[in-house]
């Protein structure tokens, strides 16, 4: 285990359980040799059986009132996300606007969760929304690809932390966990976390370039014993992002975690989830994995940009009875 | 060979360049003009025709974006390909509107004629429909004939291919996409259209056909506010409830006019909008 030596966790120590802390911040993971041994002792994932789940589990159909709830609720979920060499203040700008008021015709649509940028918009994104009820997230540890030192990812989560980001979206080094270097990704969560302050931390897995759902229920564990308050699928940069057995393997995980250890880390999902319909099948996901504790902003979102516009566009048919215009809402 | 198993065809909807089954599951039977069992086809739901509408959409701003040339050659190929399916064209004619089969194979020859008129209206739309308007400056100024976007066709059931052919090549002669809703009735030529455009090049979307119950599909079509023009043409009795829910979204409404003569541009002029532009005259 010579990777072992490039990580301040102490290589050596008993292969004991996690000691669950009572008071609820979670279990403390003394060394290397302890977080092996508890993601050692996770169980092996059944993949047909996850995805015949997954695929049973989205013919559900959702009807008339209880699907204009869960439109709202999907609405109020969703993590407003532009992340593009091409973002301007201006677009940030139009972007908040539609965060705060979804459409602008009907106040009953409810505000998104939050609006989520790179670091270098959180300011402008922050004096746009003013005193709307929508957080900041920033992206930082080198988004995309999360290959840069430590200090260069703290550096980026502090310039997001002093431009006023309520949350950061954090990327795990999946290089690091694919080599096996499982105490070094371990700390740079733990260390981001602390970097954060107040901030909310979601851990991006990028579930598309971990392979197996086994890494996925892995890295999930890992990510929530490092103190993450969310664990996110993807960055959206890569072809294979969400998908239904990926949030249902991440959804037992947060729930697994929740019953053994007290503390409550939610899901989000990101990359690829475009329609309604789509949104709607995760919520069922997550009613029937999580519970009912999870159908709520605080512990489920969806990152998503053309998913509010269809969300929005659904929830009017409800209403008119016909199916709307595509240009009826904003692009961005 | 008298014992060989038939190998019996279901008619699928035409959805985005590929063959599909209703999502709801469902398919109707059709009979021949004598009422005897002719084909099973599918029976498209609501929702078979909103994705068709999606799929039109994504595929306007390409098939208008291709040139005018272009656009007529795609055409002229969808007349070749149904050239080499005459016969077959012909038979389903004969059984679904019950008459001998000589004249369905004149109509079905007029058809294929018809569309290769169409394919050569492609690039001369413009001369004809638009026009340099004399204006007091020194400017240049056009009108021209653009696209009204996605145009929903109910087509008509007296004549199965014919018919079909004049109210769905018009709109697409014109730069639009349309959704097609293939007689209640006699639906397999347009079907076997469909089938053909899949291999005359034309972009997945842009010719969209659906079979299925016309009081179910007709009126939610009418009133998708992303269709911008109906063809009313095989809506008979229905036809002023129709054009009143088209009126809720502003489309643009052709109603069914009686023998459509050879070189009649009513059906192209349906379903354009004229744009004005505006240029200095340079030096």
């Amino acid at each position: 285990m010579d990777e072992v030596t490039t990580t301040p966790l102490r290589s050596v120590g008993a292969t004991s359980a996690v000691r669950f802390a009572a008071h609820g911040s979670g279990p403390r993971i003394e060394s290397e040799v302890e977080l092996r041994s508890v993601l050692a002792s996770l169980s092996g994932v059944d993949a047909v059986g996850l995805e015949a789940r997954a695929a049973k589990l989205a013919t559900r159909s959702i009807k008339r009132s209880s699907k204009l709830a869960a439109l709202d609720l999907a609405i109020a979920m969703v993590d407003l996300t532009t992340l593009e060499g091409a973002d301007t203040p201006g677009r940030v700008a139009s972007l908040c606007a539609k965060a705060a008021r979804p459409d602008p015709r009907n106040h009953e649509v409810p505000s998104v969760a939050a609006v989520c940028v790179y670091p270098d918009l959180v300011a402008t994104a922050k004096r746009a929304l003013g005193d709307a009820p929508v957080a900041v997230a920033s992206v930082a540890t080198a988004f995309p690809s999360g290959r840069a030192s430590l200090a260069m990812k703290l550096a980026d989560v502090a310039e997001a932390r002093s431009a006023g980001a309520d949350e950061i979206d954090m990327v795990i080094d999946r290089g690091a966990f694919l080599a096996g270097r499982l105490g070094q990704v371990f700390d740079e969560i733990v260390a981001v976390k602390a970097a954060c302050g107040p901030a909310h931390l979601k851990v991006i897995l990028e579930t598309g370039e971990l392979v197996t759902y086994d890494n996925v229920r892995r890295a999930s564990w890992l990510a929530m014993l490092a103190g993450a308050d969310f664990i996110k699928t993807s960055t959206g940069k890569v072809p294979a992002a969400s998908t239904p057995p990926v949030a249902l393997v991440m959804l037992e995980a947060a729930r697994d975690f929740a019953e053994s250890t007290g503390r409550v880390v939610g899901v989000k999902l990101a990359g690829g989830i475009r329609s309604a319909k789509d949104a709607i099948r995760y919520l069922v996901l997550v009613n029937e994995t999580a519970g009912t504790a999870w159908l709520t902003p605080e512990r489920f979102r969806f990152g998503a940009s053309s998913l509010l516009n269809d969300l929005l566009m659904q929830r009017l048919k409800q209403q008119r009875g016909a199916y709307v215009r595509v240009d009826e809402f904003s692009g961005d | 060979m008298s014992d060989r198993i038939d190998v019996r065809k279901t008619y699928k909807l035409v959805v985005k360049g590929a063959f599909v089954r209703s999502e709801s599951g469902r398919s109707y039977e059709v009979t021949d003009a004598t009422g005897a069992f002719w084909a099973n086809v599918a029976q498209a739901s609501r929702k078979d025709l909103r994705e068709a509408v999606v799929a039109a959409r994504g595929a306007q701003r390409s098939w208008w974006a291709m040139t005018a040339y272009n656009r007529g050659q795609v055409l002229y190929r969808l007349a070749e390909m149904a050239e080499a399916r005459r016969a077959e064209l012909a038979e389903h004619v004969a059984v679904a509107e019950g008459i001998d089969p000589v004249v369905a194979s004149d109509a079905v020859a007029r058809g294929i004629d018809r569309i290769v008129w169409y394919a050569g209206w492609t690039d001369k739309v413009a001369q004809v429909l638009g026009g340099a308007n004399p204006v007091a400056g020194p400017y240049f100024n056009f009108s021209l004939p653009v696209p009204c976007g996605v145009v929903g066709v109910i087509a008509p059931t007296d004549s199965s291919f014919e018919g079909f052919v004049d109210a769905v090549l018009a709109p697409l002669a014109t730069g639009n996409t349309v959704v097609a809703l293939a007689s209640e009735t006699r639906p397999t030529p347009a079907v076997l259209l469909g089938e053909m455009s899949a291999t005359a090049d034309l972009p997945g979307g842009v010719l969209n056909v659906l079979t299925g119950r016309r009081d179910e599909l007709a009126p939610v079509l009418c009133e998708h506010e992303d269709v911008d023009g109906v063809d009313l043409d095989g809506a008979d009795e229905t036809v002023g409830a129709l054009a009143s829910l088209a009126a809720g979204s502003i489309k643009r409404v052709l109603r069914p006019r009686s023998s459509a003569g050879d070189g009649d541009v009513r059906r192209l002029r349906a379903f354009v909008e004229t744009s004005t532009v505006w240029h200095t005259i340079g030096q």
